[in-house]
């Protein structure tokens, strides 16, 4: 059933493809605005780029997120979702996944080439694209809590980046801190065990608490 | 055999109702009426398992119902005001998730949509979306149907196809719960009054 409702989910995103467009283009955009506006300058491009690549992929990666249970909530299947024999929590799970494939994974799959844009130290790049992998994935799931909490508020899509911005703070700068350690020579390891040890938290507990929220939006 | 007893809910800040208790048997049929505001489609939701009851129990074959959620949602089939189709999707992908392959067919054809299953379902027109959502209640044996204005927006061929359903349903020992304003093909349904 958990795999019957995820492939439900990613064949509505890929009949409705432009978000996943979106979010990367967004992604892609709001990355070439810092060239321009801090200069062409190699080596301080190249010192901001992991930065500003785990800010704007942060960024693309909310945009799809009010829809992620707003429409369900609209056309009534969000019901039909808690009455499906699931657990709330696994319904959670499966939407935390669906957005990670059809956002998160293509945010990481275009980090390279912005990466590269941005004239990213060499040593670093691998690094920012390992670290990346765990980031997408707590970002979907922090996400996934913010979007079931807000279901149902008015005006939910300004609420929803007020809530999941300061839960990212730590994927932000662990993630970071890994590629900033990786180019200055250092040992980057023990960032990307912090953010793997992040993930290995939120993985239960946040589908635990996004299926709790969606329970209370249904009544 | 699904039993009520003393259920009450609220809605926001107001007690929708209280001390509310019934007993409808295998292959019986409820009817709930009652003016706008009432609570009827709040019970349905409750007897479904997404509201909570505030109080009272709900038992179905002497056991307590609402204990385990995941179980009690493999009973019930619900119907809300809302289709619940996915206008993206085509007709028969729509019912794809909640049902197994073999059983599409089937259930389209008891709302006469199996033309248009390939069809867009933003192609469909008001009513037969609702048969949409009606077929969706054929897909799995369940053995209890919660029905919120099953009928609205129906022709009355698509009627009389519906109490076809309706009395395979019952006549498999089925229970049926509706809330409605219009006459429903239910013969010798008793009634409920909310107020």
């Amino acid at each position: 059933m958990f795999l019957v409702l995820l492939r439900r989910e990613l064949r509505l995103s890929l009949r409705h493809g432009s978000d996943t467009l979106a979010a990367v283009l967004f992604f892609v955009l709001a990355a070439a605005l810092f060239p321009l506006a801090i200069g062409p300058a190699p080596e301080t491009l190249g010192r901001l780029a992991p930065g500003i690549v785990y800010v704007c992929a942060l960024l693309a990666a909310l945009l799809p997120l009010d829809r992620l249970f707003g429409a369900d909530l609209e056309d009534g299947s969000l019901d039909h979702l808690l009455l499906s024999g699931l657990p709330a929590a696994l319904v959670a799970l499966a939407k935390a996944a669906a957005h990670w494939l059809t956002t998160g994974l293509p945010l990481l799959l275009s980090a390279a080439p912005i990466a590269t844009m941005l004239r990213i130290n060499d040593d670093a790049m691998p690094v920012l694209l390992l670290g990346l992998l765990p980031a997408t994935l707590l970002l979907s799931l922090f996400g996934t809590v913010g979007a079931a909490v807000v279901l149902g508020a008015r005006r939910g899509g300004v609420l929803l980046p007020l809530l999941v911005l300061p839960l990212t703070t730590p994927v932000l700068i662990f993630g970071v801190g890994a590629a900033d350690a990786a180019s200055g020579g250092l040992a980057w390891h023990p960032h990307l065990l912090l953010l793997t040890a992040l993930l290995a938290a939120a993985l239960p507990l946040c589908p635990l608490a996004a299926g709790a929220a969606l329970r209370s939006a249904a009544e | 055999m699904l039993e009520a007893d003393g259920l009450a809910a609220f809605r926001g800040e107001r007690l929708v109702f209280s001390g509310l208790s019934f007993r409808v048997a295998g292959g019986g049929a409820l009817l709930l009426t009652g003016p706008n505001g009432s609570g009827k489609s709040t019970l349905l939701r409750l007897i479904a398992g997404l509201v909570r009851a505030e109080a009272g129990r709900l038992v179905w074959q002497g056991q307590d119902a609402l204990a385990d959620l995941s179980e009690h949602a493999a009973r019930v089939a619900y119907l809300g005001h809302l289709d619940a189709v996915k206008p993206g999707l085509t007709v028969a992908e729509n019912l794809g998730v909640w049902g197994r392959r073999g059983a599409i067919a089937g259930a389209l054809a008891a709302v006469g949509l199996t033309p248009l299953a390939d069809l867009p379902a933003k192609m469909l027109s008001a009513g037969q979306r609702r048969r949409l959502a009606l077929a969706r209640l054929a897909l799995r044996p369940a053995p209890v149907w919660l029905l919120d204005e099953p009928t609205l927006g129906l022709d009355a061929a698509s009627v009389e196809r519906f109490g076809v359903m309706l009395a395979a349903h019952r006549a498999t020992g089925g229970v049926v719960l509706a809330a409605t304003h219009l006459p429903l093909p239910l013969p010798d349904a008793a009634e409920l009054a909310l107020v």
